[in-house]
């Protein structure tokens, strides 16, 4: 009695399992979450949060906010920025001020760990949200963020 | 055990194979020395090392806000218990005072993490077992869960969201509203796990009195998390040294004593619907606040020893600095959970079949970069 009993449960239970398998399969796109990429790219939109990689916004004269503290360059554990830096005379007050040559950026290094961002103060680098960074070459990877020609935005100080 | 022997011109003889370290069924690097006799396991011999990255020694050149990214790296699928860990050993050695609005979040995410940890072991448990199609709705719940991660911390794996004396940004507004949709969302999903895998007949005579240990036994291996709750011995951080919010809240650990594969099953299934109604809980009440207390840019501790244990979706995580009163730790030590939970794979595997150490070994949930740090 017990061996037939065990195939009825035995077939019961499997039963069961493909009732669930069956009601995705009538009901497929319910409750789906799978996303079209990169079909949907032109509607696809990441969290304003979502940690891309490292970038300088620049406004409209060129200018950026980045003071060359190298706050940003202390904190990181991988030595993933680099910031070059020369001293120059400000013009109004005739003293030294430190102003950055070159911001560099090798993203092949960072772990988007966001301790850069959070040790600046003057919030001259921020996350963007691009991820599709796949390049040919890994010297496309190395990336200075401040634009040629640009400089420090006037009265930022840290 | 039995030797078959049909005649003395057909002897029966051990030979050696290889499992791994590329391996689907060893869930990362895992190389397993395997001596067999037909199907009969022998000895089983874990080698590691194939991912091995020094983790504790790049721990004394960083300071301790760098540290907790790397820890992102050891247990990846619960790196937010992970990175508090580190935080949690850092504050008591500088004696902060942590916001209760911290506390809460923290104990929020953490279970968010054990569960969506749960959801993807239980799909590649299935998968490991021969159903193929657990593992896609493991993965659809934990996509949700991945979603919330990706709008506050900005990561969906390695989130590095704590920092010693908080977190690095207050919860997003959207935080409240995602995780009651998607607890409200898994409570109708959990119990077709059950239907779909815990009552399958195939599945319980895959893992019913298989890979058996006893209570003595996960003592004195040092088992620890679903692995040591499994076989009775009541071993939950949480309940035992609670940490963050976690002492008022009340919740059951999830026991088993039968100690066989099904019964570490059992415990994980069970955890899923406690995280739940320890979410449940906090989630309503979330107290207003800093979300984190200012700290030095250069953090030095005082000179002396601190030890800070966790429960990690795998068992006890322990973070042991030694300071000597600079800003890097003289030595870092993690006692991590799947390094113990691997060293019983020999003493729960020998004399039972190769298909059931595959079994065996899904219901341990070893996370490969964890043990070898």
């Amino acid at each position: 009695m017990s061996y037939f009993s065990e195939i009825y449960n035995g077939i019961k239970t499997l039963l069961t399992g493909m009732g669930v398998t069956g009601k995705y399969f009538l009901h497929s796109r319910k409750g789906a979450i799978t996303q079209q990429y990169p079909d949907n790219r032109d509607t696809l939109k990441m969290f304003d949060r979502f940690r891309g990689e490292v970038v300088m916004p620049h406004d409209e004269n060129n200018e950026h906010r980045c003071t060359g503290c190298q706050k940003c360059e202390i904190a990181c554990p991988n030595g993933t920025i680099e910031i070059i830096w020369d001293r120059a005379i400000e013009e109004e007050t005739g003293k030294k001020k430190k102003i950055i040559d070159k911001h560099i950026y090798h993203l092949g290094m960072c772990t988007m760990c966001g301790l850069c961002i959070e040790a600046c103060p003057t919030d001259a680098i921020k996350w963007a949200q691009n991820f599709e960074n796949s390049v040919y070459d890994r010297t496309q990877l190395t990336r200075v963020l401040n634009k040629p020609g640009s400089k420090v935005k006037a009265g930022v100080e840290d | 055990m039995e030797t078959t022997i049909v005649n003395n011109d057909f002897k029966s003889e051990e030979y050696f194979i290889n499992m791994g370290p590329q391996h689907p069924a060893t869930h990362g690097v895992l190389r397993l020395l395997l001596t067999i006799d037909g199907e009969i396991i022998k000895k089983v011999e874990p080698d590691l090392g194939y991912i091995h990255r020094s983790i504790e020694k790049m721990c004394e050149r960083d300071s301790y806000q760098q540290i907790v990214h790397l820890t992102d790296r050891m247990d990846y699928l619960s790196s937010h218990i992970n990175n508090e860990a580190v935080c949690l050993a850092v504050e008591n050695a500088l004696q902060l005072e942590i916001p209760e609005r911290v506390k809460v979040i923290r104990t929020i995410i953490d279970e968010l993490t054990r569960i969506a940890s749960h959801t993807l072991w239980w799909g590649v448990m299935g998968m490991d077992v021969g159903a193929l199609t657990t593992y896609f709705y493991g993965f659809r719940d934990r996509e949700l869960i991945n979603d919330i991660f990706e709008e506050t911390c900005g990561a969906r794996l390695t989130m590095n969201y704590n920092i010693p004396g908080g977190l690095m940004y207050d919860i997003h507004p959207n935080f409240v509203k995602r995780v009651k949709s998607f607890i409200a969302h898994f409570k109708t999903k959990l119990p077709e796990y059950d239907s779909l895998l815990t009552g399958n007949v195939i599945f319980q005579k895959r893992t019913k009195g298989v890979g058996i240990l006893t209570k003595a036994d996960a003592i004195s291996f040092g088992a620890s998390g679903p692995v040591g709750r499994g076989s009775g011995y009541s071993c939950d951080v949480r309940k035992h040294h609670p940490y963050s919010a976690l002492d008022k809240v009340p919740f059951n650990e999830a026991l088993q004593t039968e100690g066989d594969s099904f019964a570490r099953y059992l415990v994980r299934i069970q955890e899923m619907w406690e995280s739940m109604s320890i979410i449940e809980q906090l989630i309503d009440n979330i107290p207003e606040g800093d979300y984190n207390v200012p700290t030095n840019a250069v953090i030095k501790l005082p000179k002396g020893e601190f030890y800070q244990r966790v429960e990690t979706a795998r068992g006890e995580l322990g973070v042991y600095i030694i300071s000597t009163g600079t800003k890097n730790p003289y030595r870092l030590k993690f006692r991590s959970p799947g390094f113990s939970n691997l060293s019983l794979l020999n003493h729960i595997a020998v004399g039972g079949k190769i298909g059931d150490l595959v079994a065996t070994m899904a219901t341990l949930d070893l996370v490969i970069p964890d043990i070898d740090r």
